[in-house]
């Protein structure tokens, strides 16, 4: 037992390239991070950056990306359950085609994807093509909200779909017939073991649809036409065009505490649950 | 049987082209306590499946008290599940577990309340009602799902084999236990299993299969001391199968040497199978019984000695409390009635199965 023990405690210098790695990629940034956002360009401590979220512009554009994150997270999680439950009933073999053609997408660059949402939703792209063609009159969605919901909803619902189906198909189908045993139909099977049982995957699935969603810039940079300023867009004009980096750092520093907050949130609601969410 | 509670009529059932079930039929009586016995793959758990709801047969109906309900959904059916895996809900504690079916029929708390504290006491748990369900041994699990199942007050309980996946000593335990559960609950019990101890300990009727065909039913002691083929000889309990010629009414031939016997009707000179019992055969001095061999084994078995002599080419197992000597050459008697006449085989099912 305790050799054991001792040969485990010996495999740690295993995970040293992964920690060198995380350090300078992700720990030094940070650091650097903190630093321009607690300091002004003379370099004397401030608070100012990193409050300035407070103002009317930046406010905005925090209650637009809360707005998108909170919809694309809920639009998700709507699409992702009646789509994991009709998965449950395939064949095994139907249910790995079904799997990949979900993984499908993820395997195509995102920019890519995007630009083709663009093509698509432009005023003159496929979509209103296909719905003049069908005599009904073109529909202005490029450039709107809605064009941003549809790319996030479309680029993270893998990310919804994959925790949700794995804590699905954990579910034994002895627990099932024991329930509809006991006189529970469809419903409440569903609501009243399914669903419990699958919250360990929702909240994994939350966490990483909620996070990016409410960060990413790209997707509104190409699908908002630039007019449409989520918290991250504005952050990436203090770093690219604004070349504020204290700026952009405090900004950032914000929406990271903010985050944090609202998945410590989200996580409370599982105490007892097994290691369900991504950190 | 006058009041029949569950009848299956010409059941068929067959999984990827295989059949599980050859017209099948069965009745069951009310506060019956009766056992399906067999192999696995036999098809008796596929009857409780049917019964359930969970499975579908081909062709056939179930009754339950006259009415059709082949074809009803399992949570239409006054019917609930023990199941070999507990299958309990991890999300909910003991409580919650055993409330759901009461939940579901929109029972008033303060019933539901009485209703947990009476089966907990009923299955040994008092006290457990806030324990997360995990947390419990493999026994106490199984008895959280009896009283889930016993709460909704059944007309018929279905246990599909409840005790396969509990050590030896905590089965004994809890066959004493369900024995006393069904007498104080006064339910039909239909029990799943391929422990012929626990069939014959448990059960009112036992119905022995094989191969999706009932092979015998009656009562523990009848399927005991009277097995009507081969398959059911060797399947419950110990026995000595041998060819033997019935010569005439009470009178057969094995290996040579004729044996009185209390069997008739089978005719003149015709080939039988011949079941005797090890515990049945007594050991006497050389030349004093039926037949001399010489003793080739002696094992210990606790309660008695299981020792094999060798007489021609057949090895007869016999139990007896007193050991004999390896090697030495002794005599074999028995009582006439000890003697179970069977006829031979006429398919497979009614064979010895060999896939042991």
């Amino acid at each position: 037992m305790n050799e054991l023990e001792e040969r485990s405690s010996k495999r740690h210098w295993l995970a040293t390239p992964y920690a060198i790695w995380i350090i300078v990629f992700t720990v030094l940034p940070l650091i650097v991070i903190f630093r321009y956002a607690l300091t002004d360009s003379a370099g004397h401590f401030t608070l100012e950056n990193t409050a300035a979220v407070t103002s009317p512009i930046n406010m905005k554009a925090m209650w637009f990306s809360l707005k998108i994150a909170f919809g694309c997270t809920v639009f998700c999680i709507l699409l992702a359950y009646p789509m994991v439950l009709a998965m449950k009933h395939l064949g095994l073999g139907r249910r790995g085609i079904s799997l990949f053609i979900i993984i499908l997408p993820m395997w195509m660059n995102f920019i890519l994807r995007i630009l083709a949402w663009q093509m698509i939703l432009s005023n003159n792209g496929i979509l209103n093509l296909m719905i003049t063609k069908l005599g009904f009159k073109p529909v202005a969605v490029a450039n709107t909200p809605t064009a941003i919901m549809i790319g996030v909803v479309y680029d993270y619902l893998p990310y919804m779909i994959l925790p949700i189906y794995t804590a699905i198909m954990d579910i034994s189908d002895d627990l099932i017939e024991a329930a509809k045993d006991l006189g529970a139909g469809s419903f409440t099977v569903f609501f009243k073991v399914v669903f419990p049982l699958s919250i360990p995957g929702l909240l994994s699935g939350t966490v990483m649809v909620f996070v990016p969603s409410m960060t990413s810039f790209v997707i509104s940079d190409i699908l908002g036409g630039g007019k449409l300023q989520l918290i991250g867009n504005i952050i990436e004009q203090d770093f690219i065009s604004g070349n504020n980096w204290h700026m952009g750092s405090g900004l950032s520093v914000a929406l990271m505490i903010f985050v944090l907050i609202s998945m410590e949130f989200t996580i409370r609601e599982e105490k007892t649950g097994r290691e369900s969410v991504i950190w | 049987m006058s009041d029949v509670i569950l009848q299956m009529e010409h059941i068929d059932k067959s999984f990827d082209g295989k059949k599980i079930l050859k017209d099948f039929n069965l009745e069951i009586g009310r506060n019956e306590f009766v056992t399906l016995l067999g192999p696995s793959g036999c098809g008796k758990s596929t009857i409780l499946r049917i019964i359930g709801g969970f499975v579908n047969p081909d062709s056939g109906r179930v009754l339950f008290e006259g009415k059709d309900i082949t074809h009803l959904p399992p949570e239409k059916r006054n019917v609930n599940t023990v199941f070999q895996k507990y299958s309990l809900f991890p999300h909910m504690n003991v409580a919650e577990n055993i409330a759901f079916g009461l939940k579901l029929k929109k029972k008033s708390s303060a019933y539901i309340r009485d209703k947990i504290e009476y089966a907990l006491k009923l299955v040994n748990l008092e006290g457990y009602e806030s324990r997360d369900t995990t947390s419990l041994s493999g026994g106490q699990q199984q008895r959280v799902a009896i009283a889930r199942a016993i709460v909704n007050e059944p007309q018929v309980l279905l246990l599909d084999e409840p005790l396969g996946a509990l050590d030896l000593k905590l089965r004994h335990e809890m066959q004493r236990e369900l024995i006393k559960i069904k007498k104080e609950v006064g339910i039909t019990f239909l029990y799943v299993t391929h422990d012929q101890e626990e069939a014959l300990m448990m059960s009112d009727r036992i119905i022995v299969m094989n191969k999706g065909i009932i092979q015998q039913a009656g009562n523990s002691k009848d399927i005991y001391d009277e097995p009507q083929n081969a398959f059911v000889a060797d399947f419950i309990g110990e026995s000595n199968i041998i060819d033997g010629i019935m010569v005439r009414d009470c009178l057969v031939s094995i290996q040579g040497v004729s044996f009185q016997c209390v069997d008739t009707g089978f005719g003149i000179n015709k080939p039988v199978d011949v079941v005797i019992r090890p515990e049945d055969l007594e050991i006497v001095e050389k030349g004093k019984g039926y037949l001399d061999g010489q003793v080739i084994s002696v094992i210990f078995k606790g309660a008695y000695y299981e020792i094999k002599v060798k007489v021609n080419d057949y090895e007869w197992m016999i139990q007896s409390v007193n050991p004999a000597p390896v090697g030495d050459i002794v005599g074999l008697t028995i009582l006439p009635d000890n003697i179970q006449i069977m006829h031979k085989p006429v398919s497979d099912d009614e064979e010895v199965s060999r896939d042991e």
